[in-house]
């Protein structure tokens, strides 16, 4: 009777359990194509890079890396993305904050715009400051006769990786502002903080991670952007070339070994994509780690609890 | 005098949140404002913070005239709803907070911190993050960390809002405690009229953006201005009643209403503590049965089922319930003590009418 009743049971427990989940079959179904698109379009490919770096040996790859041209591109790429990256900081922070904190008309208009940047091609991004800027363009007259260049020059191409960057950090920021909401500014209003003291003290302290995120997402898009930089440059090599547009000129150059330092560069730029990834996933697990210390709530401690506390300490 | 109120309204765009309010606050005074929630209190509160600005009126903190005056030089402590405490600071750095700002010495605001530490009874967590303290504990360092740069008054939004019934119980008390040590002027908002009740010196009572009475709990309570206080604090017994023939009815109760034209309907209301409940079924006018009694500790609620299928809530003593040897669905009958006329929301009651006679024959005076 009781194995019977045990029998019963254990079929039942078998078949609610497959009500809510997919057979073996469909699971690793899925698990091994997704797995063997990881593989096949991501890990291949990027092993690919380093391997093709290396392949020549690493004195080969060495001196792909300390030829002056190569040297060129990182200090150029280094440079766009140190005014960028500062920039699109402060746009970030300030769009981020009126969004989180003020209401306004227009709201919903400006969080479309900051994701524009996402939605137009990098082309025609680039394109777009050639019209306003270049010789042909809206602004050019009146810059040609101040003898300012911005088109073919670093001022476009700031310009460019700008925009392109432009949404970042304030995506990043807004959430999280949101979440924090603004009673902790208010709190230390009413302790007689001013405006200023209020956003060192309580305001970039709370969003520190999701900033950071956002730095580092900005950055790594910053010193990868190809198409719209490769509009607004002159693309002399040794000038005006980042390493993006060094890397497609080596590749498409005849000679044999330049192949090897296309690679070579083109291999820095996926370290910067590994660090940003470890950097990324850490931020992360600091934010989720934040947020749920902040959800876990502490019980009560209770009477009993008290009065032994006292006694363990007479 | 420590806050003033004159013709203060509050306005978001078309909603009128606060209307035409008046009032003062004494010096040292602990002062609740109730009302349901959307009833302007919390608007009230955060306008005499200067977290918002009236659209008319002026407010006075001791004689100072204020509206001009910003948030952070208006020397208020503010405990919020959710305590804002700045949980990327440990409880010590909260606490010192206001402090810092004010440019204090370093040895005088460890001092200062000690000993709110020692007064809210929250020595030995000066290290720990909001996030590794319970309900109760915010809630302190949220008071200490407002009271920490000695504001001139004290306010807080629903206190005990966020924090679990048994722990609400002991906030209050330990709220009342601190109020009598510090003797700070203290404003609190709640929706919760035993709370303020039961914490407050004296009762401000909102609804819809007015101020519909401003009082002692005994006086709000014994002596409720309008219908809507009447309700709102305790609980009421409301009978719609209609005049036919000089006497008001409802069911088989009747009110005499001698000068009242026949068909006009009126409002009677009266507290379960009117009602009189005898084990005797002829003793009082009303026979009934006794339905429900439910234990509120010392206090019980009563309720009677009159014949017309009326019922009538009452409360007594545990003493009182056992000397007359009730019980559930025994047959009672029952007396109206005294009772008020209601004439709508915000309007004027009627003054107590009480009834004469304990016999069966007469029934109260006039209406």
């Amino acid at each position: 009777m009781q194995t019977e009743t045990q029998i019963f049971r254990r079929a039942t427990h078998k078949k609610s359990q497959r009500a809510t989940e997919e057979s073996h079959f469909v699971r690793w179904f899925l698990i091994w194509i997704a797995l063997a698109f990881v593989v096949v379009f991501l890990l291949l490919p990027l092993i690919n890079v380093f391997w093709q770096g290396l392949n020549h040996g690493l004195k080969a790859y060495a001196n792909a890396l300390i030829d002056p041209d190569t040297r060129s591109a990182i200090r150029l790429t280094l440079t766009i993305a140190g005014i960028s990256v500062p920039l699109n900081l402060l746009f970030g922070l300030a769009a981020g904050w009126a969004i989180a904190k003020f209401n306004f008309k227009g709201k919903p208009i400006l969080v479309t715009l900051i994701d524009l940047p996402f939605a137009v091609s990098p082309v025609v991004a680039g394109l777009m400051f050639v019209v306003l800027f270049g010789s042909q363009g809206f602004f050019g007259p009146w810059l040609a006769e101040r003898d300012v260049q911005i088109i073919f020059a670093l001022p476009g191409m700031v310009l460019a990786t700008t925009f392109v960057t432009f949404p970042f950090v304030a995506r990043e920021l807004i959430p999280v502002m949101q979440a924090t909401g603004t009673e902790q500014e208010q709190a230390a209003l009413t302790l007689g903080a001013g405006g200023w003291k209020t956003f060192w003290l309580v305001t970039l302290p709370s969003v520190r991670w999701g900033l950071l995120y956002g730095i580092i997402l900005c950055n790594a898009r910053a010193m990868g952007e190809f198409g719209a930089v490769s509009v607004v440059s002159a693309r002399i090599t040794g000038q005006s070339d980042t390493m993006p547009l060094h890397v497609d000129k080596l590749y498409h150059s005849p000679a044999a070994a330049s192949m090897t330092a296309a690679f070579a560069v083109a291999s820095l730029l996926a370290l910067l994509a590994l660090l940003t990834l470890v950097v990324k996933t850490f931020l992360e697990w600091r934010q989720q780690r934040e947020y749920e210390l902040a959800q876990r709530s502490v019980p009560e401690p209770t009477l009993v609890a008290r009065s032994l506390h006292q006694r363990g300490s007479q | 005098m420590s806050i003033e109120l004159r013709n203060v309204s509050k306005q978001f765009g078309e909603v009128v949140a606060v209307n035409d309010v008046s009032f003062t606050v004494k010096e040292g005074e602990l002062l609740g404002l109730l009302g349901p929630s959307g009833g302007g209190k919390t608007t009230v509160l955060r306008m005499i913070a200067g977290l918002e600005v009236p659209t008319t009126g002026d407010i006075f903190i001791r004689g100072q005239r204020v509206n001009d005056i910003s948030v952070q030089y208006r020397n208020i402590g503010f405990v919020f709803q959710n305590y804002a405490l700045f949980k990327n600071m440990n409880v010590f750095k909260n606490i010192a907070f206001g402090l810092k700002i004010k440019k204090w010495r370093k040895p005088d605001i460890r001092e200062r911190v000690a000993e709110l530490l020692e007064l809210l009874d929250l020595v030995g967590l000066e290290k720990r993050f909001p996030h590794q303290l319970s309900g109760g504990q915010r809630q302190r360092v949220a008071i200490a960390r407002a009271l920490a740069p000695k504001p001139s008054v004290l306010l807080l939004d629903e206190p005990f809002g966020a924090v679990d019934a048994k722990i609400r119980q002991e906030l209050r008390e330990w709220l009342v405690r601190l109020h009598s040590d510090l003797n700070v002027t203290t404003l609190f908002v709640t929706h919760d009229q035993e709370e303020a009740m039961e914490v407050s010196n004296r009762i401000v009572i909102f609804s819809r953006g007015n101020l519909e009475q401003i009082g002692t709990p005994r006086e709000v309570y014994e002596e409720p201005t309008n219908e809507f206080v009447a309700r709102f604090i305790g609980v009421m017994n409301v009978l719609d009643v209609e005049v036919r023939g000089g006497i008001a009815r409802v069911g088989e109760l009747e009110f005499p209403a001698p000068d009242r034209p026949d068909g006009q309907k009126l409002r009677i209301g009266f507290r379960p503590f009117a009602v009189q409940i005898s084990p005797d079924p002829s003793q009082y006018r009303y026979p009934g049965i006794l339905r429900h009694t439910f234990f509120l500790g010392i206090m019980l609620r009563i309720e009677v089922e009159l014949p017309s299928g009326l019922y009538l809530r009452a409360r007594m003593t545990k003493e009182e319930y056992a000397q007359l040897g009730l019980h559930d669905g025994q047959k009672v009958s029952i007396l109206i003590r005294s009772y008020r006329i209601l004439r709508g929301e915000g309007e004027p009651l009627s003054p107590e009418i009480v009834a004469t006679d304990q016999g069966p024959a007469t029934f109260g005076a006039g209406i």
